[in-house]
Parts: structure tokens; C-alpha cells; sequence
């Protein structure tokens, strides 16, 4: 590209554009540790739903012996992800167990319990670049690939609307703006050669021209090693791979914003980043598609951040899913001081959880043992002062203190009037907010109550839609019925009347020797 | 351990430490008003802040709320401290006391306490005083560099806040009720303003005005520090000057004998004091980044309205009074675009 109007507009956007918050990185505490991998533990738990759409169906039994890789539950339906055995061993059977939900819900999951052998199904590797771009997408699709950054989106899918669509740019989200964590990080100066081959199998997948990779400038190493890497294996045929450095601002993470600062654009409240021909995959989702294209391997490990004041020595782990959290924090030497909260994810969206039994899945990025100073918060929040740092701080343009206000008088129509709808959680108001009120738990209650209304209301709809059936079947059915009586009773009449005409007939005949019969059939 | 909304952090700096902060930058120019303006002032800010904080104790028994909690909070104590900067140095002590509880449990508490009222408690109970006392509202008094340290020991000061009468000899016009009296006697600017008009001196606070209103330059620097630190946005109290400013500017230059020039506007009266501490309230100031520039420039250009052709020769309270009860009317018409939509709400299409 000779010349290009990207860094003027991220210099126009530094200055104008003052969204988001700076949270306190604390990324150091992990991020000069390389990825360990983690020792099997003595049971794996993997629910079946550990991705956005329907849960897996499980294809095996217990007492089953299973090898690394092989299917254990296929998709169910259009959006879902199949899953697979993260190393060899007998399945246990299938549990009721705890996993990740903020209330300690419990889930179906497949267990398993290794049998030290590690020993996998054959596989086959590929050259990404022979296979047709719908055959990419259904082979990541079998491995089981979700988006490693959180979302678990099925990866497939999206893969699949590229060949719907003209999708021309793919942006790797290597941004990372949830503090303490630093799994991408690591991923991306440890196995950048992965990342940016991973860029180059979905841009041959999607049919796209171009990929980015936006990485926040607190992350200089992993820029640079992207950087090399891409260097490295730049060639005629392959696709050109840039890694931009966005500034560190929390939530630059965020699929909308990452997209708007890399390229201008905006996806419309009511599309999909296809609409405006971009698409947004995590670097680690990116990494698993090499992996499972080149080498046929599905998903079944991935990096999580063990991290937080209260943990002995902060790390990246490399982990089979289903391993139990208590086994990273033990592994981490386990805890030094007090833990005020226990969280999965990162300290801005991560989920507060209450056992430790609860085991790692596709998406779990970071395990996290907060200190009390580093929750630290007041007992309970104070009034709003109007102080508008969360309407400066919103990222989509929202007035939280507004919605807030409205959402805690009931009325939701309005919340939803002024863009609750559009909020997309990622809790910079809380953040910044002097009263500590817990803003974004307000918005995530009035949509768990809207989207409990629109249940409602489809159940209703679907009630009405029955009775009406039953009532035009029972109005059918009566009238069919009185037709065929009336049928019935019109053919009896016919038959009588016949009868009678052919008696009339008959007594006419007879007639004529007695007029006066004759008189009395006329009249 | 009970589940807990994300986020697990928080970085905003609580609400006490906001007002603390204001205080601090409040500071020099308070000092400045007691080395101006004695010991008398120096017992008016305390009785001003005292009856606040007294107020603030009642109305948290009235909501069955703790005392010390919500005066923990700093905001009672703050709306007391800009009630008194606001008064005259030597007001009787009732006229501070009576202030601060209007102030505390009519403009605030009556409206549903913190964060919940309409108008600047302190605006709120100065406009009060000057409609209900006008005499002990307008008398000022001629700077007396030093005051607190030659002449006045503290308990003279005491005397003259508990009730003494004020020596004729040190009263004093304001500059704004100086060249509007004059006006209303026909003689033109440039004649009344003679000897009356130093911008240097007024700049640093030598002119008579209220407690904390006279040093323009001190009260500047604590808006700028405010700023610096995030506390206040930069937008209100720009908007604020140059909505002042600009029409002084304007008519000074087709009319200099009817018009005061604009600096004349921008260092007497409570301009300073009211485009940094009173009209960047938070509560009572609009959310939005365009409301808040609309807000400003109406504060600035209605005081300027207000001294040019209004009854009085001051105009900051009013003026931020009346753009108080415009602010819901003003955030509700200038929410910011949300983000991929219109402005009228509408989706953006896809390109």
C-alpha cells in the first residue's frame, strides 16, 4: 500500500474520541512467564455446552475407552460445536456438574478420567492452500473450534458466511484489554508463526483480501514477533498480514470498537461486521485453526492466565479443557493471602465464581484469586451525582446513569428507548463510576427481564395460536358435523318424501276410481 | 461468597475524595478573601459551613440515614463553603446560617438529597437572600489588604458577624452596582468607571465583592488545577467565559460608553466563581458533551443579559439558576449519537 490514511485517523481518533477507561494493566504479574504446560489432571469435566447455541449430543458411554481427539459429542443444529476427548482414557459417564454460570448452576458434562497414555487417534495433516475454502470451513467446523476469546461463537459459522458473503478484511482481535491477563499475549510472541498462518487459512477460507492484526501498544514484544513472523513467510501468494498497534484502552477489545479503529467503519446496531465486509477472530481461534487444518488436531487445550494479587506465582498455563480450575491454582502454587473473589475471565466481563471444581472450557481465558485490595470497593453504593464520567466513558455513545435510573423505576420501554439494547456489557460505566453503582448489572437484569418478556410473550403468542387451532378444529367439527346431520336428516326427508311420492304415485294411480283421495294429497 | 456483578475493579476516584478536591482547589482563592476582607470573613465561613453540615446531620435523621456517613461525603460542607464565598464578607451570621440551611434542606434534601436536585443549593439560597435581604446582601466592603493581621483582631471580627454595626467608612460600591446607578443617572462608562476600574488589582482580588468571588486570578487557577485533574470537564467553564465575553465584546465595541468591556465582565461579580465551582456542579449541570456546551454559553451570555439590562446589577446566580431548570430539557435533546445508528436512532445500513 503506498500510501495510507490509517495513521492519521488514529491520530484524529486519539484526540476526539475519548471512550473507555484505562483499568490498571497489572499484566506484568504473569507476563513474563512462558506458557507451562499443565500435567493431566485425574479427571477431565466436559459440559456439553461450552459454546454460544445448542448444547453437544454425546456419542459415547460409559466405561468407553476413548484416544485423544476422538469425538465424544457431535452439534446438535446450526449453531454448535462438536466435542472431543482432550487426551485418552475411560469415560466416567455423564455428570450433573458446576460449571461456569454466575449462580453456580450445574450442567451435563461428559467425564473422563485419563489414563497417562496421552495416546491420540490418527491424523491427518493438509496444506491449507490445496483445500477448497468450504472444505476449511467444515473441517474447522469438526475440530470443534469456538472463539477462544470469550464470545465461543461456533468459528465455523463465521467462516461459513464468508462464502455467502464478500468478506475482504479479517481482523485478528489480539487486543487484549482485560487486565491481568496475558494468555494472547503470550500466544502471540510464543506461536506467532501459528497466528499469522492461522490469518493466512481463514483469509483463504472467507475469500478475503486483507488481514490485520490489532494488538494493543502495551504488548510491544508480541508486535514485533507477530511482526517477524509475518515477514518470514510473506510470500507471492500469500495474502498480506499487517499487525497495527491500537492503544491500550479498555474496551479496544471489543469486536465493535477494534473494528472502527483499524478501519474506519461501523457495524450498523442492527447488522454484523459481514454487512460492512469485515471479520473479527480472536488470535487464539486463529492459532486452533492452524492447528486443526495443518494437523488435523481439534480443539481440546488452550492458554489460560492464572493470575491475581493472592496467587503465589502468576502464570500462563497450557491446559487440556475440562481441567478443574483447583488444579491451575495448585499447579500456581496456590494462594498466598485471603481471596476476595475467585473470577473466571478477565476483572471487567469475568464471571465471579464460587468453586473451584468448576473446570476450564473453550473459552475460559484467565483464572483470576483477587485480593481485598484489589476489589476493594465500597460496602454498598451511594447515590448518582450525575457526574457524566460514565457517559463520557461509554464506548457505544449510551447514558448510563439515565438508563440506570429508568431501569430501576420499571420502565424498561423507555431504558430500551434510549439504547439498552445497543449497551454491550462491558462494564467501563461501573468502572467509572465515583458511587460504585453496579451500572452494567442493571443493564444485564433488564435484559435477562426483556429477554424473559419476549419468551413470554412467544409462549403466549404460541398458547393463542393453539386455542385458536383448537376452537376453528371444534367449530370445524361441530359444523362438520350439523352439515352431515343436516345431510342426514335432508336425506331422510328425501327418502320420506320419496316415499311418499311413490305412495302418492301409487294412490294417484289409484285414483282415478276414488277422486276424493286425489283432493286430499293436493291440499 | 455471595455472586458479584463484573466489574471485579473499580477505578474512580469516590465521591468524597471529588469534593475534597474541589475544597483544596478552593482553597487559595478563600484565603485570599480572608487576607482581603479580615477576620469578620473568616467567621462567616465558618458559620456558613457549620450551619451546612448541621443541616446536612438533620435532614440524614429525617431520612433515618447516619449523620456522620452523609457528612462524610464532603457535599454539605462543600455547598456551605460556596454559599459563603458568595456572600458579602461582612454578612450578619444569620444571613450565612440561614443560607446554608436553605440551601442544604430546601435546594437539596426537599428535591431527595444528593444527586437528585434541580438547582445549586448555593445559587439557590444566594438568590434567596438577596430577594429577602437585599440591604445585608449588597453591602460591601472596601478591601483591606492585610485586614486579618493590622486593624481587626479576631474578636472585633466576631463582633462585626454577631451584630455590630459596620463602620460607614469602609463600605463600598461594587463595580457592576457603581456603573449601574451611575447609568441610571445618565453619566457614561468611561466617566463612572475612572478610579473605579483597575484590572490588575481585580484580577488579584482588590475590589469590594463577595468573600471568595474578588480574586479572579486565584479562583482561575483552582478551576484550571480542577481541570488538570479531571474533575471538571473544560467544556462548561469555557462555554461559560466566552458566553460572557463574546457579547461584551460585541457591544463594547459598537457602544463603549453603554457597554462595560468584557474583561471588566469576566473579573468582577461572581463570573470566575460561577463558570469553575458553581456551574460545573455535577448534579445540576448537563450530562452530555454538546448539553454541557449549551448549558455554559447560556449561563455566560444570560449574566451577561442580566447585568446589561436587568434590575440587578449582578447576574451569575440568576443565570445559572434559570439554565439549572433547563438542564433535563437540554440532556434529553442532546444525547450523544449511539453508536451504529443515527442520529434519529436509526441502524446505519450496511455498505
Amino acid at each position: 500500500m503506498p500510501f495510507s490514511t490509517a495513521p492519521a485517523r488514529s491520530l484524529l481518533r486519539r484526540l476526539f474520541e475519548r471512550w473507555g477507561a484505562h483499568p490498571e494493566g497489572r499484566k506484568q504479574l504473569a507476563a513474563e512467564t512462558e506458557i507451562a504446560t499443565l500435567p493431566l489432571p485425574p479427571q477431565l469435566i466436559l459440559p456439553l455446552a461450552q459454546h454460544i447455541g445448542a448444547p453437544a449430543r454425546p456419542l459415547v458411554q460409559a466405561g468407553e475407552r476413548v484416544l485423544r481427539g476422538q469425538l465424544l459429542a457431535e452439534a446438535q443444529g446450526m449453531i454448535s460445536a462438536p466435542l472431543h476427548a482432550p487426551t485418552s482414557g475411560t469415560i466416567d459417564g455423564i455428570g450433573d456438574v458446576a460449571v461456569p454460570h454466575p449462580s453456580g448452576l450445574t450442567g451435563p458434562a461428559i467425564l473422563l478420567t485419563p489414563d497417562g497414555l496421552d495416546e491420540a487417534i490418527p491424523a491427518e495433516s493438509n496444506d491449507p492452500f490445496s483445500l477448497e475454502p468450504a472444505e476449511i470451513s467444515r473441517r474447522v467446523a469438526a475440530a470443534g473450534i469456538v472463539g477462544m476469546g470469550g464470545a465461543t461463537f461456533p468459528a465455523a459459522v463465521k467462516l461459513a458466511l464468508g462464502q455467502k458473503t464478500r468478506i475482504p478484511t479479517l481482523i485478528l482481535n489480539g487486543g487484549e484489554c482485560e487486565p491481568y491477563l496475558t494468555c494472547d499475549d503470550r500466544l502471540m510472541r510464543e506461536r506467532a508463526d501459528e497466528v499469522i498462518d492461522g490469518a493466512r487459512i481463514i483469509l483463504r477460507a472467507i475469500g478475503g483480501d486483507e488481514a490485520m492484526i490489532g494488538v494493543e501498544d502495551n504488548k510491544p514484544e508480541a508486535i514485533a514477533a507477530l511482526r517477524t513472523a509475518a515477514l518470514r513467510t510473506a510470500a507471492r501468494d500469500f495474502a498480506e498480514v499487517t499487525v497495527v498497534p491500537v492503544p491500550s484502552r479498555y474496551p479496544m477489545g471489543s469486536e465493535k470498537q477494534l473494528i472502527t479503529w483499524l478501519t474506519g467503519k461501523e457495524i450498523p446496531a442492527e447488522g454484523r461486521p459481514a454487512d460492512i465486509g469485515v471479520m473479527v477472530q480472536n488470535v487464539g481461534t486463529a492459532a486452533a485453526i492452524h492447528r486443526a487444518i495443518r494437523f488435523g488436531e481439534p480443539l481440546t487445550r488452550r492458554i489460560v492466565t492464572v493470575s491475581g494479587g493472592a496467587i503465589r506465582t502468576p502464570r500462563n498455563l497450557e491446559v487440556r479443557i475440562g481441567t478443574p480450575l483447583s488444579a491451575l491454582v495448585e499447579f500456581c502454587g496456590g494462594t498466598t493471602r485471603p481471596v476476595a473473589r475467585w473470577v473466571m475471565g478477565g476483572p471487567m466481563m469475568g464471571l465471579s465464581i464460587q468453586s473451584l471444581d468448576i473446570p476450564i472450557i473453550k473459552g475460559s481465558g484467565g483464572v483470576l484469586a483477587l485480593c481485598e485490595a484489589e476489589v476493594a470497593g465500597r460496602p454498598e453504593p451511594g447515590p448518582c451525582i450525575r457526574c457524566a464520567s460514565c457517559v463520557g466513558a461509554c464506548p457505544i455513545g449510551l447514558m448510563p446513569l439515565e438508563m440506570a435510573a429508568l431501569i430501576r423505576n420499571g420502565d424498561l420501554k423507555e431504558s430500551v428507548a434510549i439504547g439498552l439494547k445497543d449497551c454491550i456489557g462491558c462494564g467501563t460505566c461501573s468502572f467509572v463510576c465515583p458511587s460504585q453503582i453496579p451500572l452494567v448489572q442493571y443493564f444485564n437484569h433488564a435484559k435477562g427481564e426483556l429477554a424473559a418478556q419476549d419468551r413470554n410473550k412467544m409462549k403466549q403468542d404460541a398458547i393463542k395460536q393453539l386455542v385458536e387451532a383448537r376452537d376453528a378444529r371444534m367449530e370445524r367439527e361441530a359444523r362438520e358435523k350439523a352439515e352431515a346431520a343436516a345431510r342426514r336428516k335432508a336425506e331422510r326427508e328425501r327418502a320420506k318424501a320419496a316415499a311418499a311420492e311413490a305412495a302418492a304415485a301409487k294412490a294417484a294411480a289409484a285414483a282415478a276410481t276414488t277422486p276424493a283421495k286425489v283432493e286430499e294429497t293436493t291440499t | 461468597m455471595t455472586p458479584v456483578s463484573s466489574p471485579h475493579a473499580h477505578g474512580a476516584r469516590p465521591v468524597g475524595r471529588v469534593m475534597l478536591l474541589v475544597m483544596l482547589a478552593l482553597t487559595p482563592a478563600t484565603l485570599a478573601g480572608f487576607w482581603h476582607f479580615g477576620w469578620p470573613a473568616v467567621t462567616l465561613w465558618c458559620v456558613t459551613i457549620l450551619s451546612a453540615i448541621l443541616a446536612e446531620a438533620f435532614a440524614a435523621r429525617m431520612v433515618d440515614r447516619s449523620p456522620m456517613v452523609m457528612v462524610a461525603d464532603g457535599s454539605a460542607i462543600l455547598t456551605g463553603w460556596l454559599l459563603a464565598l458568595s456572600l458579602p464578607p461582612w454578612a450578619p451570621w444569620w444571613v450565612g446560617a440561614l443560607g446554608s440551611f436553605f440551601a442544604v434542606l430546601v435546594c437539596k434534601h426537599a428535591f431527595g438529597g444528593l444527586g437528585q436536585n434541580l438547582f445549586n443549593p448555593a445559587m439557590g439560597a444566594r438568590v434567596m437572600l438577596l430577594i429577602s435581604f437585599p440591604v445585608e446582601m449588597t453591602r460591601w466592603i472596601e478591601p483591606q489588604t492585610g485586614a486579618m493581621f493590622t486593624g481587626f483582631d479576631p474578636l472585633a471580627g466576631l463582633a462585626i458577624t454577631f451584630g455590630a454595626q459596620t463602620p460607614d467608612a469602609m463600605t463600598s460600591a461594587s463595580l457592576l452596582g457603581h456603573v449601574k446607578s451611575e447609568a441610571s443617572r445618565g453619566i457614561a462608562l468611561s466617566q463612572s468607571m475612572t478610579g473605579h476600574w483597575d484590572p490588575m488589582g481585580f484580577g488579584l482580588g482588590q475590589r469590594a465583592g463577595s468573600l471568595g468571588e474578588t480574586s479572579a486570578l486565584l479562583i482561575a487557577a483552582g478551576g484550571v488545577f480542577l481541570i488538570l485533574q479531571r474533575i471538571i470537564g473544560v467544556r462548561i467553564p469555557l462555554a461559560f467565559l466566552l458566553g460572557v465575553a463574546l457579547p461584551a465584546a460585541l457591544a463594547h465595541l459598537l457602544a463603549p460608553d453603554h457597554y462595560l468591556p468584557p474583561l471588566a465582565h469576566l473579573l468582577t461579580g461572581g463570573v470566575m466563581l460561577g463558570a469553575f465551582f458553581i456551574a460545573t456542579d455535577y448534579v445540576t449541570s448537563p450530562s452530555t458533551p454538546l448539553g454541557q456546551w449549551i448549558f455554559g454559553l447560556g449561563c455566560g451570555l444570560l449574566t451577561w443579559v442580566i447585568r446589561t439590562w436587568g434590575a440587578y446589577p449582578e447576574g451569575v446566580a440568576f443565570a445559572v439558576l434559570l439554565m439549572n431548570a433547563a438542564v433535563p430539557l437540554i440532556d434529553r435533546a442532546t444525547r450523544p449519537r449511539i453508536f451504529g445508528r443515527k442520529r434519529d436512532g436509526r441502524s446505519l445500513s450496511a455498505s
